[in-house]
């Protein structure tokens, strides 16, 4: 049992995500990750799902999202060559002198951007693959995060590759 | 200038509908007013759900997509049992609903219900029409989802506000329809093919295990050829009844949870399974792990998903069943032998015969098998769920396919009655019955109102043991004898029909059933039977849940 990361083409159209989402609550597969946005090609929205699953389990997952007559195509990228990125915002307690100095370094060594600052405390930006944002949390964690948010992953084929309709 | 409402008569005019079973309410008004010049045949049922489960027959009986309208909300949510039916099932149906004008939609109006959203999970595909200029185009698109691929019920959908702007509106000379994501496959595999049949030829024991799917694609043909043509013997599922003729040396009956005893022993010995439109379910295969377990498996689906769902398999081919087989046929080289196969097959049915007790006491089995011999292999057999649909399927002899028309995947209690009506209307030259439980009957039973209403001639053969009789068996055998809730006080059910105007009479002793059956089928309108069956007679075979389909219980004895 593994993570695998699926990329969704389907044609955006009202209700294409609940019949997505639908399908893997009612059929008891559980979702990791999602998100969705459109993408290159018009009327198209482009789902990353990252679900945990034997490769009976994903298969069964991946042809039954095919049988949605909105999905235009389901691939499974986790065993190719890809990048992938998942952005968070934190809010971190960063009151001054106690320990602000060191979530704005540790946010450096991170490569996160601080693109809010309060009294008591700073919201960070961070893109990267899930392992550098949960340490980061893990990290922050220390000073008290009052808040956090992530995405999901997107996952993009390296090179030339794509995943799109043949049709 | 045309309404919304016209354009969908129009529509379903043009899809060649010709029956539609409905109820009207407060939304679906224009769509009512304007069917009522139409030449399409109405029949006004009684509850909506019976308008779902009519459609749905209808389609079973003729091949065609059967056709359902309700009104919003309540309307709507009653179809839903219906819809999920035909899902489970995949019998091809376009349900149409009446919404709230898309205004109000969202704001809990009067009558108002997600339906797209309650019937996401049941319906192959649906639609909320939003502008009447969509809707010559998402009914088309709709019928062509429903009867193509794997098919199934597609719901549609319709604002009042939709069906009842007029606007400027031709139907396309060539509206071709273009769904990316929907392309079935229909042609199997050339080299699967090929593999399969070097398997076949290999084989010593190889079985062909055949279900719903071989009816829906019309194969039946196909697959008497190739069982002939390699004398391979087959077991079909409860939805495959039909597809081969009951009496064909062949044929081994049904198999699983109430399959005869020698098509279970063959599913356990084969060493070749050649499955073909069916999706191992449960009821068929019992413990998994040991169903087919000698056995390399072939698996001929429409639909991808279902190949591997369960059970793993050596070669799987996605493709036509119909067309398959027939790919099949013309490329078998020479026959292969296995008598000594079938000999061993034959001594099982020499051995472990299906029969019943005949002592004179008024047994179902036998009732079936009266109604069996007197209809010889004309007529429509239509069942309710529970013991009186296992009787049938295990007592009546099918000799074509869609003479036999049941809720397997759902087991919907009330579905038998409301589908008689819909099978009627498929094939009007035909007798047809419906074979049903005091349980079952009394779940649709206000269609007595309807059957009257239109004079349509179903014949209802109630068994009636005053129990939820497959419910009772279970208990019976499974928790001590205790019957929580299982007993139903006696019901008049001559007296019930009467006060519909529907004809009927009661039966209590074996020498009554012929003539009483004769009867039914004599009398011109509907008819309902009433026979006060063996309070306590079970099902047998049987192998209880989750046990290997070798582990029968009540079965014949060495």
């Amino acid at each position: 049992m593994k993570p695998h990361t699926l990329s969704v083409l389907v044609e955006n159209k009202a209700g294409v995500l609940s019949r997505v989402t639908g399908l893997f609550s009612r059929r008891g597969f559980n979702i990791e990750s999602l998100a969705v946005g459109t993408c290159e090609e018009p009327g198209m929205s482009r789902i990353t799902i990252v679900c945990i699953g034997d490769d009976a389990q994903i298969e069964q997952v991946m042809k039954q999202l095919n049988k949605l007559i909105e999905v235009i195509k389901v691939s499974d990228i986790s065993d190719m060559d890809r990048v992938e990125r998942e952005l968070a915002l934190i809010k971190v307690h960063a009151e001054p002198g106690s320990g602000r100095a060191e979530v704005m370094q540790i946010a450096t060594i991170f490569r996160a951007q601080i693109i809010d600052v309060g009294t008591k405390t700073v919201v960070l930006s961070v893109a990267g693959d899930t392992e550098k944002i949960d340490a980061l949390e893990t990290l922050l964690r220390q000073y008290g995060v009052k808040e956090f948010i992530r995405t999901g992953k997107i996952a993009l084929l390296r090179g030339s590759k794509t995943v799109k309709s043949s049709k | 200038m045309k309404t919304g409402a016209k354009i969908l008569i129009e529509s379903l005019q043009r899809e060649g509908v010709e029956t539609l079973f409905g109820y009207p309410g407060g939304v679906v008004l224009p769509i009512y007013d304007e069917l009522f010049d139409s030449p399409l045949n109405h029949i006004l049922v009684r509850h909506e759900q019976a308008a779902a489960h009519a459609a749905d027959g209808y389609a079973r009986a003729s091949g065609k997509v059967g056709v359902c309208l309700a009104t919003s909300g309540p309307g709507a949510c009653n179809l839903v049992t219906g819809i999920a039916t035909a899902y489970m099932d995949s019998i091809p149906v376009v349900a149409l609903t009446g919404q709230v004008p898309t205004s109000l939609l969202g704001n809990d109006a009067f009558q108002e219900s997600d339906i797209t959203g309650i019937t996401l999970p049941v319906t192959k595909h649906n639609y909320l029409v939003k502008r009447t200029e969509d809707l010559g185009h998402v009914v088309k698109e709709a019928f062509y989802i429903s009867n193509t691929g794997r098919k199934g019920p597609v719901l549609i959908d319709l604002p009042k506000d939709v069906s009842t702007k007029e606007i400027e509106y031709e139907f396309p000379e060539n509206d071709e329809l273009v769904l990316r994501g929907y392309q079935p496959t229909y042609r199997g595999h050339a080299r699967q093919i090929e593999k399969a049949l070097e398997l076949i030829a290999l084989a010593e024991r190889p079985l062909i295990y055949a279900g719903g799917g071989v009816i829906s694609s019309d194969a039946s043909r196909e697959l008497v050829q190739f069982a002939e043509m390699l004398q391979i013997p087959v077991t079909t599922t409860l939805m495959g009844l039909g597809a081969i003729p009951c009496d064909h040396p062949l044929n081994l009956g049904m198999l699983g949870m109430h399959g005869t005893q020698y098509a279970n022993y063959a599913v356990t010995e084969c060493d070749l399974l050649f499955s073909v439109g069916v999706r191992f379910d449960d009821r068929v295969t019992g413990k998994i792990e040991t169903f087919a377990s000698r056995a390399q498996v072939i698996h001929v689906d429409i639909d991808p998903a279902e190949i591997g769902k369960n059970k793993k398999v050596d070669v799987p081919i996605v493709g036509d069943a119909k067309g398959v087989l027939a790919d099949m046929c013309a490329r078998i080289q020479k026959k292969a032998g296995y008598q000594n196969w079938i000999s061993r097959i034959n001594s099982w049915k020499q051995k472990y015969p299906m029969r019943f007790r005949e002592d004179g006491h008024l047994r179902p089995q036998m009732i079936i098998r009266e109604l069996s011999d007197l209809l010889a292999g004309e007529g429509i057999v239509v069942s309710e769920v529970g013991q009186n649909q296992m009787w049938t399927a295990q007592y009546f002899c099918f000799k074509k396919p869609r003479t036999w028309i049941t809720s397997g995947g759902l087991g919907t209690m009330g579905y038998g009655f409301p589908a008689a009506m819909g099978a009627h209307f498929a094939r009007p030259d035909q007798p047809v019955f419906d074979i049903a439980g005091d349980g079952s009957f009394q779940m649709n039973i206000q269609e007595l109102g309807t059957v009257s209403h239109n004079r349509i001639p179903v014949k209802v053969a109630v068994l009636n043991n005053m129990f939820l009789g497959m419910v009772r068996q279970w208990q019976e055998l499974f928790h001590n004898r205790r019957y929580s809730f299982t007993e139903l006080p006696p019901v008049d059910f001559v007296k019930i029909a009467n006060a519909y105007g529907v004809d009927g009479m009661r039966v209590d002793s074996p020498d009554q059933v012929r003539e009483a059956l004769k009867t039914a089928i004599e009398t011109e309108g509907p008819f309902v039977l009433d026979f006060r069956i063996e309070r306590e007679e079970n099902v047998f075979p049987m192998v209880p849940a989750g046990a290997a389909i070798n582990e029968m219980i009540g079965g014949c004895q060495e």
